[in-house]
């Protein structure tokens, strides 16, 4: 990614609150015309790194660029960049036509103009039959369109939104993933979304940024960062993941394996990794990239398709079992009492009644399935 | 033994001792003023015997002269100093509610002290300032009300004050960041957002401020130079003769003017409450 086409530059960007680190030194580029989530968990200081992309808090430290322009001394009203907030923030005494042209008014826009452009702005959102309405007569998801209108409607160069779905029902919260990114893609506008939802950012965002404590994490499209996280924060927070830990052993250009008392055995990975001998690691195997094979007493060991033989393979016990229709979640006990959690999608109609409870297993893997991890 | 029965907190209201009760309760507060509204029609200038229905009682209340001009120096009292506690109170208020500063905590319990002190105690507190400062007493009217307006504001705007802040612990700060964020200076954000959300505090505690004010009797009557006459002042020394039924009528006039005052209030609150 080169400057040029960055419309959002965080350089080295702190912000505290006395003892409290909310932001610390972040760096990060957004991209014009990109879906951008920030992810991450309660507190981690999302909403900071969001206002101060809206001017309502400074930095600490660091400098920020919106469009190549240093934001240092430009108060909120004067950025190019609209919020929509997490309270949607319409204002109780004005119909939805004058929220939404009250924003206008600080533009020099035309009285002529501003009618065309409001009414086309309800009509990006579907809300031009209810222009006359006043707040109070609307449901909640009806508001959040009127504070996207209201934001839209000044085109800036950049839409940030502060968890524009945790306020929905689980129904209109689904719908609205899919208008909203949509809604980006029609008005071509970048949008920084704040969240803690990760099949959320995952669903919506073209690229995320993952967020703990202040740090940021890793900064990626949506499937690498499942795919290839970059430590075991994002392992973890992305989705779910068995990490062991390890050491590494062998460590070849085409390949490496990693002894792990956790698991009771060797991790081969069918691609080199960096990192060094006798360094200790840790090991993400993703739940559906294991699979699951019925174990007789005495029988021997399935050998692992394209691993030496004892690599990649290992017993253990069904205990939990939640059936979820499309797919089936076990958690198994291995040997030594570490637990591992294994999901199986229910093809036909018949498979979640493959394995039951206390049944003995092999759980298999292939070579490309696990990551390495360093942190 | 009786069954107990679970009642939900309405149906309270349909047990006979409980409607007993609140008539009781209503007859309690409402009987003075009923009689005194009632005797002011009474054909007799004795206040003890219904004799028949009159309006001379008004008319006489209002060929009185100096009780016409009490009351009308009592509602432009009440006026300016509205206007004038509704101002300095939602300015205290948004004060108070905004901002960070050194001993905002003593500063805003002092701001409670005119309201607790008695009023006596006020009275004479003001009588000696104005004493003190050497206040003059011989200003033309209008002015030589001055004083009595002052001391007005004074007991009067720590209750708008009240009031507003109330109100504005309920304003959401994201809808002042919207106006900011959708270009507004901090002036048009105060004036767009805030204003109209702190509009039914405003309006209460104005319609406070107006009857503290117009019904106001013991600092009034420290602070009144010798050629102002208030309402309840002029009320008090017509009744130390005799309570004649002008008295009453003059009082039912001042009774209707709070009540329309009121309904006035609440309507405009109940209209602006409606939007938030
Ligand atoms: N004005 C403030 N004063 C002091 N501390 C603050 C302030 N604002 C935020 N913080 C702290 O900074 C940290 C990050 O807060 P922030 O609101 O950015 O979190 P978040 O990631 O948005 O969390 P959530 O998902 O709960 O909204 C928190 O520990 C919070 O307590
Ligand atoms: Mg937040």
């Amino acid at each position: 990614m080169s400057d040029r086409d960055a419309i959002i530059r965080v350089e080295e960007v702190s912000k505290r609150y006395g003892k409290v680190t909310a932001v610390d030194r972040v760096t990060l580029e957004i991209p014009r015309g990109e879906f951008f989530a920030l992810l991450g968990p309660s507190g981690c200081g999302k909403t900071t790194l969001l206002r101060m992309l809206a001017g309502f808090e400074m930095p600490s430290e660091g400098k920020i660029f919106i469009d190549g322009i240093d934001m240092s001394t430009i108060p909120p009203n004067k950025r190019p960049v609209n919020m929509v907030f997490q309270s949607y923030a319409v204002f109780p005494h004005m119909t939805v036509f004058e929220n939404v042209a009250y924003g206008l008014k600080f533009d020099n826009v035309a009285k002529a103009d501003q009618y065309g452009r409001v009414m086309a702005a309800l009509a990006d959102v579907k809300l031009d039959h209810l222009a006359e309405r006043k707040p109070d007569q609307m449901s909640g998801g009806q508001r959040q369109r009127v504070a996207l209108a209201r934001a839209l409607v000044k085109k800036p160069k950049v839409l940030l939104l502060d968890e524009p779905l945790s306020a929905l029902d689980a129904k209109l919260r689904e719908a609205m993933r899919f208008e909203l990114a949509e809604l980006q893609d029609k008005v071509g506008i970048t949008f920084v979304m704040v969240t803690h939802d990760q099949d959320e950012a995952l669903a919506m965002a073209g690229r995320c940024a993952v967020m703990d404590r202040g740090k940021l994490m890793q900064t990626a499209t949506p499937s690498n960062l499942y795919e290839f996280p970059a430590n075991k924060f994002v392992a973890d927070f992305i989705g779910s993941v068995n990490l062991f830990e390890g050491t590494l052993e062998v460590d070849e250009p085409d390949h490496a394996i990693v002894q792990s008392e956790e698991l009771g055995g060797r991790i081969f990975f069918d691609h080199g990794v960096s990192g060094a001998g006798g360094e200790k690691m840790w090991v993400g195997i993703r739940p559906e990239k294991i699979e699951l094979l019925k174990r007789e007493e005495g029988a021997a060991p399935p050998t692992p398709e394209d691993a030496p033989s004892g690599c990649n393979v290992t017993a253990g016990i069904v205990r939990q079992i939640s059936y979820l229709g499309s797919e089936s979640i076990y958690e198994i006990d291995l040997i030594n009492g570490r637990r591992m959690q294994v999901s199986r999608p229910n093809l036909s109609r018949w498979d979640q009644e493959d394995f039951t409870w206390d049944d003995e297993v092999w759980l298999r893997w292939h070579g490309d399935s696990p990551v390495l991890l360093q942190s | 033994m009786a069954r107990k029965i679970a009642r939900a907190p309405l149906d309270y209201l349909n047990m006979p001792a409980m409607k007993a009760w609140l008539a009781g309760v209503f007859i309690f507060l409402y009987t003075p003023l009923m009689i005194l509204i009632l005797f002011s029609f009474n054909d007799s200038k004795a206040n003890v015997v219904w004799k028949g229905f009159t309006l001379k009682w008004y008319v006489k209340a209002f060929e009185n002269t100096q009780l016409r001009e009490a009351l009308f120096n009592s509602l432009l009292i009440a006026g300016v100093c509205t206007v004038i506690s509704v101002v300095l109170g939602a300015l205290m208020a948004f004060v108070f509610w905004r901002f960070k500063f050194p001993f905002k905590g003593p500063l805003e319990s002092g701001m409670n002290l005119p309201i607790v002190v008695p009023e006596i105690c006020f009275g004479v507190a003001v009588l000696m300032f104005f004493a003190k400062i050497g206040f003059p007493n011989d200003l033309p009217y209008p002015f030589n009300l001055t004083q009595i307006i002052l001391a007005h504001v004074t007991f009067a705007f720590p209750f708008v004050a009240i009031v507003v802040r109330a109100r504005l612990e309920s304003f959401n700060p994201e809808l002042e960041a919207a106006a900011l964020d959708l270009g507004a200076s901090r002036h048009q954000a105060f004036r767009d957002v805030i204003i109209p959300h702190m509009k039914p505090g405003l309006i209460a505690g104005g319609l406070l401020a107006f009857t503290l004010s117009l019904d106001d009797f013991v600092i009034t009557f420290f602070a009144s130079g010798p050629g102002t006459i208030t309402f309840p002042v002029k009320v008090y020394s017509m009744v130390r003769f005799s309570v004649t039924p002008e008295v009453n009528a003059a009082s039912t006039i001042i009774i209707l003017i709070t009540v329309l005052a009121t309904v006035l209030a609440l309507r405009a609150q109940s209209a602006t409450t409606k939007e938030s």
